[in-house]
């Protein structure tokens, strides 16, 4: 029998330990009470919950209005995405990072926001039409609020999401595979169509599964675009009826978000299904391939990709200024009508509005710190762990992320509409409920470039403070944390861009004294003053512009893929 | 400083054993290199010692304490050994100062006792003066010496070297292994160097411990193993021995025997109580050969000649083994031509002990 060592694993063991409370309290625990509500409705294993939903035509006409939006919103963002990603990455276009940075950054707008600001400019208000004499009469219904309109708003949102996922898949393509065509006989066109399209399938795939459940669960753009014209989907279902019944639908609601997460869940596994197929290794890496020169066509194409821009960022970013500028409903903007009025209004005066926009900062303030501080110890486990759980970990801390928001939501409800055992502390109806939903729902945020921060370090640099003598605590604080800290720090500044305007989840969590902006923006626009919700919107826009500026100085110590709009 | 005791030490990865049944006792103040190809196992040898690894059987012990054995495993920052890695691993976030003072600083020692003596480790090698630079202003011989300084600065008991001159050109390799050497004699600190360059391992080295697919093949000084090679995978694997079948003639006999070889007979030497066998080999160098100037030696095939300045390195099959390839150096001048017919001699070998436990 060798003799026993005595091993110093302590620390160790304690931070696993903690992150196991961390990933159980905002991962698990939601998912699972969720799933409690649905089998056991009040302690007892009935079927009841899934009966009601069922038999209600509610439900079957909005889930049918899902799949709708959803396939239809998912295709147009895979062929714009794609189709830019293509004339992008690999044609000798010029100006790329511009144009990367201008058409991804639709992606850093809140879905609400880009819903406002087509809404103004488009409508019978228009004050940009209204500038040609263009504006349809007042009382007209504006053509997006529609299916089709649904369906615009949500490619064009999520446009960017998929050109990003096959941009980096074409980014790996190795240019021998392209060349071997080439000189096989094969032209551009039919190289593009028969060797990297095929070889892109698996990102294609993973970033339609991406888009579809991004679009499944929106709900800022069939909330500003389907509610009035009472097209409604399940996430806006879900918030008619809480807004509604209150506490007492709550049951119901459940179904419903399950059945959201069901349907995204679906989406996923089908991309799965579909990879594995057929075999899309790619075995070697090498160089990318050479750009294809367009020739004449160059200036054609490279118009029509601005123009893209135009349409997709920079007029409705106008016209959202612009409806921002005007005194009332339907004033044409003149030099002697506009004003700064709204801002001042919802800055200084609105007491909801005030209150909004001092939660939210401080409410994506707190989720972006939190995130950094626990993403550090938690990217630890998973990158450099050694334990075989550590890949279920990833798993679980990525699902409140990929299931819609509105799932996360009617869970946090289900915890905390009672107060907290033992403690009798009441989350419910407080600003509170909606920073832990916050944390669950961000915390992947900044997870993932913390992970492949931890992949670009040298594991050696921990292992020479670890023969120095120092212990796990003073390793992470003085050698880990510093060298991971740009990505980390990276993630919560996306985390604060993202919480910032949020309102899936706040729209169905906030309280009188608990409002968000994205919330505010919501009754503001329901109310029928655009006006100030467009208002609220260009700050919002206007900050996060700005952080993406001052991120992108932390540009050069950053893996790259971390910031979504740097080329 | 303090003796280091590899004991029946097996390391397994899933079905694969990285490590198989190594045991090596390293005296204090002793020079030992690990030397071995690539995947013979002597980085995870390495890691296994410093802590980084755990064994799955056997058990390592530095100075009179078990740091790792079956029943658990002492934490790398418990064990007071230092490594200088392959790639430095200074920390980019700190001076060259705060890298070396970094376990002194974990080790709460006095602020002004440790500047002395971060002071002192930057002039024993040779960096006065450049402890207020970053890393990444430092070239890759001075990195190579804050790595170094870092390791000795908190006197480990035990200096582990993961082929730190793996990374510098030719040149500065030179100088290092002049510094390592040095440095050695200077401090009398235990030291595991591990490498697979053969030069390097030869000239630093008190013994040599050779790897081959996770097992010990030989442990023995530089000379020995040069001359007196334990196996075949030795024999061929230091300075390109030529292996060459062949049959003991006779016993031995004041460290030398007679053997048949090429159709020739050759006095070899070996080991003491050889008795004349069938189906032996013998290790020769491309010393030993040279072309035959009377009627003794063997007929073959000259395949090339590769001139390379002041010699040729000449490939040669013998008639009487079609499937061996000898090579040689012929001085100027070379008067040997590919596909020419020529005659060899062979001065001298060593007789490979028949395969049983390496010494």
């Amino acid at each position: 029998m060798p003799t026993r060592i005595r091993e110093s694993r302590g620390q160790e063991m304690a931070l696993t330990a903690a992150v196991a409370v961390v990933i159980v309290l905002l991962s698990l625990l939601p998912m699972l009470r969720l799933v409690k509500e649905i089998v056991a409705p009040g302690g007892t294993l009935s079927a009841i919950a899934i009966e009601t939903g069922l038999r209600s035509p509610a439900t079957w006409v909005a889930t049918w209005h899902t799949l709708v939006v959803g396939i239809g919103g998912t295709l147009l963002a895979v062929l714009s995405g794609t189709l830019v990603a293509v004339l992008v990455s690999l044609t000798d276009i010029r100006g790329r990072s511009a144009l990367v940075l201008c058409y991804v950054m639709p992606l850093m707008i809140a879905p609400q926001v880009t819903a406002l600001a087509w809404l103004q400019l488009f409508g019978p208000a228009s004050p940009f039409l209204k500038l040609f004499g263009a504006a349809p009469p007042l009382g007209t219904k504006n053509p997006l609020y529609s299916t089709s309109g649904i369906i615009l708003l949500l490619g064009v949102q999520y446009g960017p999401l998929v050109f990003l996922l096959v941009r980096a898949g074409l980014r790996k393509l190795p240019r021998e595979l392209v060349e071997a065509a080439r000189a096989g006989g094969a032209n551009w066109f039919t190289v593009l169509i028969t060797i990297v399209l095929p070889l892109m399938t698996p990102s294609i795939m993973a970033a339609s599964a991406l888009a579809f459940v991004s679009c499944v669960g929106n709900f800022g753009i069939p909330a500003f675009l389907g509610i009035p014209a009472n097209y409604l989907v399940l996430p806006t279902l879900i918030y008619q009826k809480l807004a509604g019944g209150g506490p007492a639908v709550l049951g119901e609601t459940a179904f419903l978000s399950v059945l959201i997460g069901v349907i995204a869940m679906a989406g996923i596994l089908a991309q799965e299904v579909m990879s594995r197929r057929r075999d899309y290794r790619i075995s070697s890496t090498s160089l990318s391939a050479e750009p294809y020169e367009l020739g004449r066509w160059r200036p054609v194409i490279q118009a029509s990709l601005w123009l893209l821009i135009l349409l997709v960022l920079v007029l409705p970013l106008f016209g959202l200024v612009l409806t921002s500028l005007v005194p009332g409903y339907g004033i044409a903007l003149t030099a002697k009508t506009a004003t700064l009025d709204n801002y001042r209004f919802v800055l200084f005066e609105h007491d909801a509005a005030n209150r909004a926009f001092f939660n939210s900062f401080w409410l994506s303030i707190a989720a972006a710190f939190f995130a950094v501080i626990v993403a550090v110890p938690v990217g630890y486990l998973i990158a450099w762990g050694k334990q075989r759980w550590v890949r279920l970990l990833n798993l679980s801390v990525e699902l409140p992320y990929a299931l819609p928001g509105v799932v996360l939501a009617i869970a946090s409800l289900l915890i905390f509409l009672r107060p907290i055992p033992f403690t009798g502390i009441q989350l419910y109806n407080t600003v509170w409920i909606i920073l832990y939903a916050y944390l669950a729902r961000f915390l992947v945020l900044a997870l993932r470039p913390t992970i492949s921060g931890y992949h670009q370090i040298d594991r050696a640099l921990e292992e020479a403070a670890q023969v120095a003598g120092a212990g796990l605590f003073t390793r992470l604080r003085t050698i880990v944390f510093p060298l991971v800290a740009p990505a980390a720090i990276a993630g919560g500044l996306l985390i604060f861009m993202t919480a910032l305007s949020e309102l899936t989840v706040s729209a169905l969590l906030w309280s009188s004294g608990s409002e968000t902006i994205g919330v505010v923006m919501f009754s503001f626009e329901q109310g029928g003053d655009s006006n100030y919700a467009a208002a609220m919107s260009v700050i919002t826009v206007a900050v996060t512009f700005v952080l993406m500026l001052v991120t992108n100085l932390l540009a050069p110590h950053l893996p790259s893929g971390v910031l979504p709009w740097r080329d | 400083m303090a003796r280091l005791t590899l004991d029946h030490v097996t390391k397994s990865f899933a079905d694969f054993d990285a490590v198989k049944d190594v045991s090596i006792d390293v005296a204090d103040g002793e020079f030992l290199a690990v030397l071995g190809p690539s995947g013979c196992g002597k980085t995870t040898l390495l890691r296994l010692v410093a802590g980084f690894e755990k064994v799955s059987a056997g058990e390592i012990r530095i100075g009179s304490d078990v740091v790792s054995n079956s029943g658990g495993s002492v934490a790398p920052e418990k064990r007071r050994v230092g490594i200088v890695f392959q790639n430095y691993a200074l920390w980019p976030h700190m001076t060259v100062a705060e890298n070396i003072g970094y376990s002194l600083k974990v080790a709460k020692l006095d602020k002004a006792v440790a500047r002395r003596k971060v002071e002192d480790a930057l002039a024993l090698v040779n960096l006065q003066g450049l402890g207020d630079r970053r890393p990444a202003n430092l070239s890759g011989g001075q990195r190579q010496r804050v790595a170094l300084a870092r390791c000795l600065v908190a006197a480990p008991s035990l200096v582990l070297f993961d082929e730190p001159l793996a990374n510098l050109d030719v040149h500065l390799r030179a100088s290092m292994e002049d510094e390592f050497a040095a440095f050695h004699k200077r401090s009398g600190t235990t030291i595991v160097y591990i490498t697979h360059d053969q030069a390097e391992a030869m000239a630093l080295a008190d013994r040599i411990a050779v790897m081959d697919h996770g097992r010990l093949a030989q442990l023995a000084t530089p000379r020995e193993l040069y001359h007196e090679p334990a196996n075949e995978m030795v024999a061929s694997f230091i300075s390109q021995g030529i292996l060459l079948p062949a049959d003991v003639l006779s016993a031995e006999e004041a460290g030398h025997c007679k053997v048949r070889v090429l159709e020739t007979e050759l006095v070899v030497r070996c080991r003491p109580g050889e008795l004349p066998r069938a189906g032996a080999k013998i290790c020769c160098r491309s010393a030993d050969l040279e072309v035959s100037a009377d009627s003794s030696g063997f007929d073959g095939l000259v395949k090339r000649v590769i001139y390379q300045g002041g010699a040729a390195r000449i490939e040669f099959t013998p008639a009487a083994g079609p499937d061996l390839t000898l090579h040689f150096e012929q001085p100027d001048p070379v008067t040997l031509v590919s596909g020419a017919e020529a005659r060899l001699r062979l001065k001298s070998g060593w007789l490979i002990p028949a395969a049983g436990p390496a010494s």
